[in-house]
């Protein structure tokens, strides 16, 4: 199988890669998907809590080239993004950009995932903070890659 | 010295035709064109000579004689044959056949029919180096078994098995012994009559042959093996295997094992040093990397590796001039990790972290430098991608992590 020039160009140059403390009130983290299954995705979005824009992205992935493009993608994207435009990405238009063949367009929804697990961990941490209870752990989400549940 | 690229080290898969061998197949494509059925012709005769004194030597790298060589199109056909033609001719003795649950899909398949077809099938369990010990098939067997199915050499982690224990324990209960030697055929020493054999599939490919022809090995006599066809015709190869011959192929296919045979002391030596510099120059600079498979009963070429926290195709990727091949599920039509790294008990993360090198004839010292370079380059820089890495660095156990069912 050969890899479109958009996936090789995430995997040789990945964007954003790198991490927030989840300590600070404004970082949502994602954490989807599995070790046994092949792939983990962890996202984190910095939200500046007065405008509700995703300030910045950054993520790490064990997973194949197309998960690992498909998370760079994605923190590309959600820059800048209020968090309901973030809300909006669809892994159809992850799967567009880059090319990916049907077998690998289960990474474009772990991607998804990421994003949507990533934001309602920061939504979660607010509200809490609100109510004097800080809540900074990520929860993890699982892998929704059809293969995966049909082990 | 530079090194040319890319870099084939995916020899247990196929190997590249020795020039040595397609030299001696040309003549048979373009000149010595005939049938070797044909016996009133000198088109026919000279045909038939080719076939025959490449009978003797395939026979010869497995220590048998030319009339027990049936020539097949491939390993996946000899057994297919085996298997299936053992099954139909002995039904009357007994039903039950016993096998591993490493075993190629070659052999796997062909058992999984024979149950549907009525057939009880031992899938025997293997030790975490991919072994099956003798005990296990004395243990497994019944009155009612007829033939045991036991590989070589295991084409994704290279582990030998003690096929010599088991071919005579095999004799012992006279029970008919089949090994898929694919693997191990002109890389260790091979002998039927040494190791017990009644049945052996090898193929020409890999052993620096043409692909589209194999051979099965079928005992002549003590005991003398009988087989019902799976393709009727012609009658050829004995009445084992109708179809007209592959001349040329089996040309080939003939002088690949003479070769083999001449070199396989010195290329042994030869791979392993390479195989030992290769996994010691990876391993002595990457922390967290493991051997999948045995540590010495291996075959000489073949080193099977896991490397924690970074994915196997993402892995081939970054050393994209390397052709190698990967458990992992992204690599294999199934989406399933390896089920032979899964037998022996590594855990399904470590089974997506891994990489089969397949050394061969055409590699060199030069070669095994620039990949394991490119190696633990492609490691650590996905290593710093990677959440795992990062949790496990952090202390984290990831094995205590609730990761959701999937």
């Amino acid at each position: 199988m050969a890899y479109s020039s958009k996936v090789l160009d995430h995997y040789n140059n990945p964007r954003n890669v790198g991490s927030f403390s989840t300590a600070d009130p404004n970082v949502g983290t994602g954490l989807v998907g599995a070790p046994e299954c092949g792939d983990v995705l962890k996202l984190q979005i910095l939200v500046n809590p007065e405008t509700g824009i995703i300030e910045d992205a950054k993520f790490k992935t064990f997973g194949c080239g197309s998960a690992i493009a498909s998370s760079s993608l994605a923190t590309e994207w959600l820059r800048g993004k209020t968090l309901d435009e973030a809300l909006a990405i669809k892994n159809t238009e992850i799967v567009e950009e880059l090319a990916l063949p049907p077998v690998k367009v289960h990474c474009s929804v772990l991607a998804e995932d990421a994003i949507k697990a990533a934001i309602k961990n920061y939504q979660e941490k607010q509200a809490s903070r609100q109510k004097n209870e800080p809540k900074e752990e990520a929860v993890g989400v699982g892998c929704s890659a059809r293969e995966c549940l049909d082990r | 010295m530079t090194v040319k690229l890319p870099i084939y080290m995916d020899n247990n898969a196929t190997t590249r035709c020795d020039p040595r061998v397609v030299e001696a197949m040309l003549p048979y494509f373009t000149e010595k064109y005939g049938n070797a059925a044909s016996r009133n012709h000198v088109f026919g005769w000279e045909a038939e000579a080719a076939v025959e004194e490449a009978r003797g030597q395939v026979a010869a790298i497995i220590g048998a004689s030319a009339k027990e060589i049936v020539f097949t199109s491939g390993a996946t056909e000899s057994n297919n044959l085996a298997l299936k033609g053992v099954a139909s001719m002995y039904r009357k003795k007994g039903n039950h056949i016993i096998t591993a649950v490493t075993e190629h899909k070659a052999v796997i398949d062909p058992c999984k029919r024979l149950e549907r077809d009525g057939f009880q099938v031992t899938f025997l369990p293997v030790d975490r180096y991919g072994q099956v010990h003798p005990e296990q098939v004395a243990e497994a067997m019944t009155p009612q078994t007829i033939l045991v199915s036991i590989m070589a050499a295991n084409n994704e982690i290279g582990t030998l098995n003690p096929i010599r224990e088991i071919g005579r324990i095999c004799k012992e209960k006279g029970v008919l012994f089949h090994t898929d030697a694919v693997q191990a055929v002109g890389k260790v020493p091979i002998d039927v009559n040494e190791m017990g054999i009644d049945l052996l599939s090898l193929t020409a490919h890999k052993l620096y042959g043409p692909k589209g022809i194999g051979a099965l090995y079928v005992r002549k006599k003590d005991p003398r093996v009988r087989l019902d066809p799976i393709m009727d015709g012609g009658g050829h190869e004995r009445g084992m295997r109708s179809g007209t011959l592959a001349v040329p192929l089996i040309v080939g296919f003939g002088k690949a094992c003479e070769i083999a045979r001449q070199e396989m002391p010195e290329e042994a030596i030869r791979l392993r040093q390479l195989r030992e510099r290769l996994r010691e120059g990876i391993m002595s600079q990457l922390e967290e990397t493991y051997v999948n498979g045995h540590p010495t009963e291996r075959l000489p070429g073949n080193i099977n590796l896991s490397f924690a926290y970074v994915e196997g195709e993402a892995l081939m990727m970054g050393i994209k001039d390397v052709a190698v091949s990967s458990g992992s599920a992204c690599t294999s039509a199934s989406l399933e990790p390896s089920y032979v790294l899964r037998a022996l008990g590594v855990g399904d993360e470590l089974a997506h972290s891994s990489i089969r090198f397949g050394l061969g004839r055409f590699n060199t010292p030069e070669e095994v430098d620039f990949v394991v370079d490119q190696v633990v380059k492609a490691v650590n820089h996905l290593r710093q991608m990677s959440p795992l890495y990062e949790m496990a660095r952090a202390g984290v156990d990831l094995k205590s992590v609730q990761w959701a069912a999937h």
